[in-house]
């Protein structure tokens, strides 16, 4: 990770002077931020410029006015940072302004593509860039307020307890709800819609359900690192201790039989076993529930049909063409990917709007036929800098509940990218999820942006000088040291 | 818990380079086969949305032509003339496909051709939408146009092909019935229906298919100028005599071989091959046929041009092959041109423009340019020389013989102060050969002594003339006035 290292950590020399002089302040790094939301800004201006001149639509000034407009909402999303969080990453919201602007010019692509289009059963094609302006603006407030109102991560793990009840109740009620309120779209049962609105509960129970697991893990770490049996070299945890294993397995499959919805059952599945694993140390956890997750997909995919069709478009698409819900879908994604090739058929020069659902859960095909390999390539690169970013904050934060929720995070948002991707270009298959900060949609949005937000919180943990710095008394070396009594683990 | 963050943050690392791989195979290794699938729709709106080059005849006449329309497919393939052209330029629809030089010449008038990459990159430089290259065909407009109205005038059903004996440039290519490009190559899906339902249903008598290249006929009597030259390559002269009986037996066989009527040759026991020839006597040709038998005789005709399955003008070319000779009555039947002996126009056009060309047999073509979007020749076919077919004495021997024929010959529109080499044919063809109308040929080139143009005509089931139809009376005026158009505007 070569990129600006906090003061304390690389050379000791910095570290001395953070810590032991006053007078010098250790850098924020906030003005490189500000330079990389420029770059992005004028990226994503770049991007809407060929989009609007390649599907032949008269450049104004406008254009201009837009790219300043996004330039500003992130430079107060910036500010927000400078005020509240100002030593943390400054990678991390460069990277989320410039796939949120993408996204926003993708989902704008398809807008013109579609316009005026008339669908089988009447209905029109309903422009949503705009929409998904608002939503970025609403979730910028709210990485704002959680960036100013949680100013230290640890305060959640004292409420770990009610975040897992409410993040569970809300993963769930979609599927247990009656239909008129919690509707089945595109054969998910995962929406609520409260008047005009839809939202994704299960977006929001995700994080919430990370932080609940990460206090959880925390405060009985002990418990979990206690060994059982050995079996084939690995420690195998107590019987008793597997319950929060089980627990989250009975989650996953619940989602999946009750709300169809395969890619999140895998992705908090995903999760959960992670947080385990970092929680505790052992392999044995990832082995196990790998074992687990591959016995519960094999009955699901014996019993259920959803989970057939998912397997059988992957596996060949092309002869489940003309199947209702067969491969058609994946097959155009394909078309596109390949037709892209390697430099693409140009930002609004392709013609993406042939793939059904091109600007949520396939967004990211759009990319790869418009913007090439190249592009495609670059892009999962941007997903990449801005996990490890988070992972790196992670590993630098001093306390062990931020270590296992930024891990968590960050894992989370390339575990979803993996999900996503992987079956947009036939890796794995089509689960349904959406593209983090691409795709268009309130909820996934919005929950983005909070999980940003946490990210950020400890990042700036991670990285602000320690307030009281004792100068440390110079340390004989470990074998002068005296031998000390140590607490037996209770 | 660093470590096991850090090995979370090696499994992300792999995620995204299983995703880059995967995203690797299916942009680039393996892409062609997702973009030239059939399903892939991409490739083919493309292709339209790109200016098609234009296919012109020699003069620079343009008679495949593109106009930009509105509607989605951007640009309209329209074709002047459509009728007499349309075997040689076929058709492009979006329905149907393509045919004829569309088909052929594809790559090049879509500007996926190699030989314009220089140019799609400069385009790609300069902003400009890539254009397909031009394709200049050999055909003379003046005798295209007259093939065309002399099948025409009369509803015959046949094919006219003439050919520059020096270098094989193809100067008319016709077959009749025709039909309107323009209404396949129409946006209008249901018009393209319409007519393709049209044209291809039962009365339509295949006007899709150009029969100066697709259709195989019995070569009848203008066979007899290939078993003339195999006997004058075995040593024979015009003089070498022949039975002159009206009526022969069939070695082996109680079946008998007449002439034509029954008629004696000559009025002696025998005559010479120059009568033979010039008075189209089979039993003559039968005992030819017979003398130089099978082997040499399909040498010979191989020379000319048969068996040859690869050959394309750049259009693809059917086979012309003499057939199983199992026996000797089976030779002597080939000999006389009937029996299993199948011919394309096109091969009979090649065999009287290579006796013209003092027996060196130049490889067709109707291609004579390949020019670039902005006229700048980028290739050239050369005049191609692939066989031998006679020694320049025996070719002159055969003209001797064949201008002989040409005065014994019938039929109007003798050409003035030209003097014409040529052969006739009358083919009987059908499980009832007596009872259906013949088909009419004629192969012919003149000036006899300096050759400028060699042609071949059938016209099918004896055009107007039914039972009593003969090369000379239906073909050979066709013929004629042919040539006429080409040594009058020289």
């Amino acid at each position: 990770m070569g990129s600006p290292t906090p003061a304390g950590e690389g050379s000791p020399g910095a570290s001395v002077a953070t810590n032991t002089s006053p007078g010098l302040k250790a850098p924020t790094r906030r003005g490189t931020e500000l330079v990389m939301l420029s770059f992005a800004a004028g990226l994503v201006t770049l991007a809407l410029i060929l989009v609007e001149l390649n599907q032949e639509r008269s450049l104004s000034m406008r254009i201009l006015y837009l790219g300043l407009a996004y330039l500003g909402l992130f430079a107060c999303a910036h500010l927000a940072v400078r005020r509240w969080a100002p030593y943390a990453d400054p990678a991390i919201l460069p990277c989320v302004a410039l796939l949120n602007g993408l996204g926003l010019v993708v989902i704008h692509r398809i807008d013109l593509a579609l316009e005026g289009t008339v669908f089988p059963d009447g209905s029109v094609w309903d422009p949503v860039a705009f929409k998904q302006v608002i939503w970025t603006a609403i979730g910028l407030l709210l990485f704002a307020a959680t960036l100013k109102f949680l100013t230290d991560h640890r305060m959640l793990a004292r409420f770990g307890y009610t975040f897992g009840l409410v993040g569970l109740v809300a993963l769930l009620l979609p599927g247990v709800l009656p239909g008129f309120i919690a509707p089945t779209i595109n054969g998910a049962k995962i929406w609520l819609r409260i008047g005009p609105l839809s939202i994704q509960p299960g977006e929001f129970a995700k994080i919430l359900l990370m932080v609940f697991f990460a206090a959880f893990l925390v405060s009985k770490r002990d418990l979990f690192t206690t060994a059982g049996r050995r079996f084939l070299g690995m420690d195998l945890p107590r019987a008793r201790d597997l319950g929060p294993l089980f627990a989250a397995w009975g989650v996953t499959v619940a989602v999946m039989v009750l709300q169809k919805d395969l890619g999140s059952s895998l992705l908090f599945f995903g999760i959960v076993l992670v947080l385990l694993y970092v929680a505790t140390e052992r392999a044995a956890w990832v082995v196990l529930g790998l074992g687990l997750f591959a016995g519960g997909a094999v009955v699901a995919w014996k019993l259920f049909t959803h989970v057939q069709q998912r397997v059988a478009n992957w596996q060949d698409p092309i002869a489940r063409y003309d199947v209702i819900g067969g491969g058609y879908q994946i097959s155009q994604s394909l078309f596109g990917l390949a037709t892209g090739g390697i430099g693409g058929a140009g930002l609004g020069a392709g013609r993406p709007e042939m793939i059904p659902e091109a600007n949520t859960d396939f967004i990211t095909a759009v990319i790869g036929e418009e913007l090439g390999f190249v592009g495609f390539a670059a892009l999962l690169l941007v997903y990449m800098i801005f996990a490890l970013r988070g992972l790196r904050s992670a590993i630098a934060v001093r306390d062990s509940f931020g270590k296992l929720l930024g891990g968590g995070l960050a894992f989370a948002v390339c575990f979803q990218v993996f999900i996503v991707v992987g079956g947009v270009t036939k890796l794995i298959p089509m689960t349904g999820i959406t593209a983090p900060f691409l795709s268009y949609g309130g909820s996934s949005l919005l929950a983005n942006y909070i999980l940003v937000a946490l990210l950020l919180r400890i990042s700036a943990a991670a990285r602000a000088p320690q307030r009281a710095a004792k100068p440390k008394p110079q340390q004989p070396a470990i074998a002068d040291q005296h031998t000390v009594m140590v607490e037996r683990p209770k | 818990m660093n470590t096991p963050l850090r090995r979370v943050g090696m499994a992300m690392m792999v995620m995204i380079l299983l995703l880059l791989g995967n995203a690797t195979w299916v942009q680039v290794i393996n892409a062609d086969e997702w973009r030239k699938n059939a399903y892939n729709r991409r490739v083919l709106l493309d292709e339209y949305a790109r200016k098609r080059g234009l296919i012109t005849v020699a003069d620079g006449t343009v008679i495949a032509d593109v106009k930009e329309t509105t509607d989605r497919l951007r640009f309209l393939r329209t074709y002047n003339a459509g009728p007499a052209y349309a075997p040689v330029t076929g058709y492009l629809s979006v329905t149907y496909g393509t045919s004829g030089m569309e088909r052929a010449e594809n790559d090049l008038l879509n500007g996926s051709d190699d030989r314009l990459l220089a140019r799609r990159i400069s385009a790609l430089i300069t902003g400009r939408d890539p254009v397909g290259g031009n394709v200049q065909l050999t055909l003379n407009s003046k005798v295209q146009q007259t093939a065309y109205d002399q099948l025409t005038a009369k509803g015959y059903t046949g094919s006219v092909v003439a050919i520059k004996p020096d270098t094989g440039e193809i100067l008319a290519m016709a077959s009749t019935p025709s039909y309107d490009p323009n209404l396949l190559a129409s946006h209008d899906v249901n018009e393209q229906a319409a007519a393709w339902k049209q044209l291809t249903s039962k009365d339509a008598n295949d006007p899709l298919v150009n029969r100066a290249t697709q259709a195989l006929y019995p070569a009848g009597s203008t066979l007899k100028v290939v078993v003339a030259a195999a006997a004058l390559a075995d040593g024979k002269n015009k003089d070498a005599q022949y039975t002159a009986k009206g009526t022969v037996k069939l070695p082996n066989t109680q079946t008998d071989l007449p002439n034509f009527n029954g008629t004696p040759c000559g009025p002696g026991e025998t005559v010479s091959m120059e009568t033979a020839l010039a008075k189209s006597c089979n039993t003559a040709f039968g005992e030819m046929a017979g003398q130089v038998g099978a082997n040499k005789l399909r040498r010979q005709a191989e020379k000319f041009g048969f068996n040859d399955p690869d050959l394309t003008v750049p259009l693809a070319v059917e086979t012309s092959t003499l057939g199983p000779i199992p026996d000797e009555a089976a030779l002597w039947q080939t000999g006389i041109g009937q029996r299993d002996v199948q011919i394309t126009p096109l091969e009979n056009a090649v065999i009287a423009a290579t006796i013209a060309n003092n027996g060196k047999r130049m490889q067709p073509y109707l291609v004579s340019k390949v020019l670039g979007p902005d006229l700048k020749p980028i290739d050239e076919t050369d005049p191609d020389e692939v066989d031998t077919a006679m020694s320049t004495a025996n070719a002159n021997a055969l003209r001797d013989m064949m201008i002989q024929s040409e005065i014994n010959t019938g039929g109007e529109g003798r050409l003035q102060n030209v003097q014409v080499a040529s052969k006739t044919g009358t083919a009987e063809h059908g499980a009832k050969p007596l009872e259906n109308n013949p088909h009419a040929w004629y192969i012919a080139f003149a000036p006899a002594q300096k050759p400028e143009i060699a042609i071949a005509v059938i016209v099918e089931d004896g055009g107007d003339r039914g039972l009593g139809a003969t090369g000379g009376k239906v073909a050979a005026p066709i013929g004629r006035a042919v040539m006429n158009a080409y040594l009058a505007g020289r």
